[in-house]
């Protein structure tokens, strides 16, 4: 994984550093992409299965993304990253059906959803921060994993409903009390219905966009010089007078507040917004943490492709029918040879050298 | 007044008196040795002296203000920085930012400046910057800023260690082991390098060593651990030459 960039020479020519032009880099593959897809979804040349393909892949890179920042930023291993996502999606779904009747403008109530969505989800990330950030290793693994199913079970037995006197929640359906007239907004395993679909491919790439300004810029500063510091060597980071409460906490909320983002996006684009295991539970935090551990750790660009590639593979591989799982095994287990094995790095690592001399030379 | 004045520190772990009844006072530009065999205790003073641990009995002062019970935070903003016997750096991080990091708290700007680039941002890191390959400059360094910390060999990595302790602008520095590892040549280097930025940026320096070159070579004053307790105190050449020093550590 060691990195040799020698040269603060050319670093002055160029004009950028070395960081921020990997950071710019990044920026333009996604933009590439998204010009591609949209460009092509236009043209009606994407098939539908595809299209609906498009949002997803968003959500699950801005995710791939905030779990990075935990767990290969900061270096703490968190698997409970979907019950964030799930406070998010909660929150500005429960906002948008509420004011879907007295909001005209779309796009405001949209935005006002997921402010509601970032801002719940950091506070969730903040409460459950402060005891599980005590903890290291493989505990903290655990807890996490348990307050992400904690989150998940709340929701599934919450019912939330409306009517002229306001509103009535309650943990059981029984027990709502609902007048005459009055609507279910929540509805424990049922979720929420009738959420706004106001999720699509250019919103997903705007919020990408974000999410990768806001981790970049934070790793290049202050704050995120810090984290890395905690992740690296926390008694000496102690020792310099770095806060190691402050930073783990700080690093672990914005992560927290992303995945709510991300979580208002997911729930923008269905109607019916339910929580199983399979969007807030284990196995979507599990997927997640694929999606981080093969980009690689504290790479976001890495991040980025793996969960795109990654989300997509089961539908390309539709066509080979029952086969598409294992299929999926094989690439994963590729993938980790290629980014790890040692045969593979060295053969990057003289490609990256070649590259380099090539373009000393031609300068 | 004293720059560090200890009183009577000690710690108790267990039934173990790691370290028993030590005592220690430093003035401003001393440059004091602390020597003893393996075991003696020496690291934890170091670590009663930073925060690490909170000593069980007996207080020390930095400029007259009381330390002990502190947090390491906030001895290391008070002015006491160190370093470690096996290398703490910051491995994948560049040589500059482990110094940058060093700099954490004379850098005022908060997250939301950092995540939205406002102009502090800018104006801020670019002071840092010079400030931090000003210091790497001190240790021959700045050459290497962009490298990645792990892969420095371990000459330099002792010296960055030096150098990120420096960042925190300490009026003590702590140098646990500095030439451990070095050959004689690495070694008379590093000798110059302590006076030299003893002078230049007016520290006290407390240092624990094992080569005695290198502690006769500059250090005015010695303690001498065993045990936990203090067996001699005085000049170098003198303790040095103190039969109980001998007997205890050098060997016959």
């Amino acid at each position: 994984m060691a990195k040799k960039i020698n040269s603060p020479l050319e670093k002055k020519s160029a004009g950028l550093r070395p960081v921020t032009k990997k950071n710019l880099v990044t920026l333009g593959i996604v933009t590439v992409f998204y010009v591609l897809f949209q460009t092509l979804s236009s043209l009606g040349v994407l098939k539908n299965a595809y299209q609906s393909l498009l949002v997803p892949i968003c959500y699950s890179v801005i995710m791939a993304v905030s779990l990075n920042l935990v767990v290969g930023v900061l270096g703490e291993l968190s698997i409970g990253h979907a019950g964030f996502m799930c406070v998010g999606a909660y929150c500005g779904a429960f906002f948008s059906v509420v004011t879907k009747n007295s909001f005209e403008i779309g796009w405001l109530r949209f935005l006002i959803a997921m402010i509601i969505g970032a801002v719940a989800a950091a506070i969730a990330g903040f409460l459950i921060g402060i005891p599980v950030l005590r903890l290291k290793g493989d505990y903290l693994a655990i807890v996490t994993l348990a307050f992400g199913e904690i989150i998940k079970s709340v929701v599934n037995v919450l019912y939330i409903g409306r009517d002229d006197a306001g509103f009535h929640i309650a943990m059981d359906s029984a027990k709502v009390g609902l007048q005459e007239g009055g609507v279910m907004i929540l509805n424990g395993p049922q979720g929420i219905t009738g959420t706004p679909r106001n999720s699509n491919f250019t919103v997903g790439f705007i919020l990408v966009m974000l999410t990768l300004i806001i981790v970049t810029n934070l790793m290049d500063s202050r704050t995120g010089r810090a984290v890395m510091s905690l992740r690296d060597n926390r008694i000496a980071a102690e020792s310099i007078g770095v806060n190691v409460t402050k930073y783990k906490l700080t690093a672990f909320v914005i992560s927290a507040a992303i995945a709510g983002v991300a979580g208002v996006l997911y729930a923008h684009n269905l109607n019916a917004l339910t929580a199983n295991t399979n969007n807030f539970g284990y196995n979507m935090s599990i997927m997640i943490l694929v999606y981080v551990v093969l980009g690689g750790l504290g790479s976001i660009r890495g991040s980025v492709i793996a969960a795109a590639l990654l989300y997509s593979l089961p539908e390309i591989f539709r066509g080979v029918g029952q086969y598409r799982m294992l299929l999926y095994a094989i690439v994963l287990i590729v993938m980790m040879i290629v980014n790890n094995g040692a045969f593979f790095v060295q053969y990057k690592e003289k490609l990256k050298h070649r590259i380099r001399g090539g373009r000393k030379e031609a300068a | 007044m004293s720059l560090l004045e200890i009183k009577d520190l000690g710690i108790v772990f267990g039934g173990l008196h790691a370290v028993e009844g030590f005592n220690l006072t430093l003035e401003k530009g001393e440059l004091y040795g602390l020597i003893g065999p393996n075991g003696a205790g020496k690291t934890t003073v170091f670590n009663l002296l930073t925060g690490v641990y909170k000593p069980t009995s007996g207080e020390f002062y930095l400029d007259g203000v009381k330390m002990n019970g502190k947090k390491p935070v906030e001895i290391s903003k008070a002015g006491i920085a160190r370093t470690f016997q096996n290398i703490r750096l910051f491995g994948k991080l560049s040589v500059l930012d482990n110094v940058k990091i060093g700099l954490h708290n004379q850098m005022k700007y908060g997250t939301l400046t950092g995540l939205l680039r406002l102009p502090k941002y800018f104006s801020t890191e670019r002071r840092m910057n010079e400030k931090a390959i000003e210091l790497l400059s001190v240790f021959e360094l700045d050459g290497d800023a962009d490298t990645l910390a792990s892969n420095l060999p371990y000459g330099k990595q002792r010296k960055l260690e030096i150098a990120r302790a420096m960042a925190t602008a300490p009026k003590l520095l702590l140098l646990d082991e500095p030439a451990a590892g070095m050959n004689p040549n690495e070694t008379n280097e590093l000798m110059q390098t302590i006076r030299l930025i003893r002078d230049k940026f007016d520290l006290t320096i407390l240092l624990i060593e094992h080569d005695m070159s290198l502690v006769s070579g500059i250090c005015e004053n010695i303690t001498v651990l065993n045990f936990g307790t203090e067996l001699a105190k005085g000049p170098t050449a003198e303790v040095l030459r103190d039969p109980e020093v001998i007997k205890a550590y050098l060997g016959n």
